[in-house]
């Protein structure tokens, strides 16, 4: 309950594909609306979520088991799994973009928020962010392609912020 | 049952997880300690997850009921 001392979320998003998007937003958003202290540590791929403008999209030759649904149509229809094999996936020039607009659609037409909105929810919130400087290094990002107010820092931040944490999570 | 006094709707049909959860924790911040919320929703999830932010955050939940327009629950704030 409401003790003096909030409970802490330290999460790692690691991850910069649409799908693996959702996890640290929705749960640091949630958390935060729970009177939680919340802090993500953006590595790696998930370092391309601090972009002003996320362009994350989903590859469905690395998930086998993504429900390929069509967003679009009367529910029976749409609600038909439609079996995509691998060798196929990976050989229409396109299909990774039209999954991408596939599930940004069903996603907005079951009342999912947006990346971009969970995001900004977050940081209304008061959400730290913390994005890692050694990615920023090796892949040649600047800090001019980030949003404002996010922190720059390496594992020694992240884990000073975690090792108070009640729930640290590695998505 | 649903006749029950509040100072504020809020409006959450359509939206999905996590959603309802955080507009109702806007709405609640808005409001003064004793002040009741209403708030209306037609995700299932929010059932659970309205009682487990309640318990969580410490606004008191007085009551959860599925009706006709949906998922309708009244909030005390704390």
């Amino acid at each position: 309950m409401s003790d003096s001392k909030p409970k802490r979320l330290a999460l790692i998003a690691s991850q910069g594909t649409l799908d693996w998007a959702y996890p640290p937003f929705i749960l640091a958003s949630t958390a935060a609306a729970m009177d939680m202290e919340v802090g993500i540590f953006f590595t790696f791929y998930g370092l391309t979520l601090l972009n002003k403008k996320i362009e994350a999209n989903v590859a469905p030759q690395t998930n086998p088991a993504m429900p390929m649904k069509m967003p679009f149509g009367p529910e029976g229809f749409q609600n038909i799994q439609w079996p995509i094999p691998n060798i196929l996936a990976n050989n229409i020039p396109g299909y990774e973009s039209m999954a991408t607009s596939f599930m940004k659609k069903t996603f907005a037409n079951k009342g999912v928020a947006s990346i971009e909105e969970l995001r900004e929810m977050c940081i209304e919130m008061g959400v730290r962010m913390i994005g890692c400087q050694m990615t920023m290094d090796v892949f040649g990002f600047n800090t001019d392609d980030f949003i404002d107010g996010i922190e720059l820092g390496g594992a020694a931040s992240f884990l000073e912020f975690a090792a108070d944490s009640d729930i640290s999570l590695f998505v | 049952m649903s006749e029950m006094n509040f100072d504020q709707v809020l409006d959450c049909k359509g939206m999905n997880c996590p959603l309802p959860v955080i507009k109702t924790k806007k709405a609640i911040d808005t409001m003064d300690s004793g002040q009741v919320l209403k708030m209306i929703a037609t995700d299932p999830g929010s059932k659970n997850d309205i009682s487990a932010w309640a318990s969580r955050t410490g606004h008191e939940l007085l009551t959860s009921e599925q009706t006709d327009e949906g998922y309708v629950f009244f909030i005390r704030k704390k």
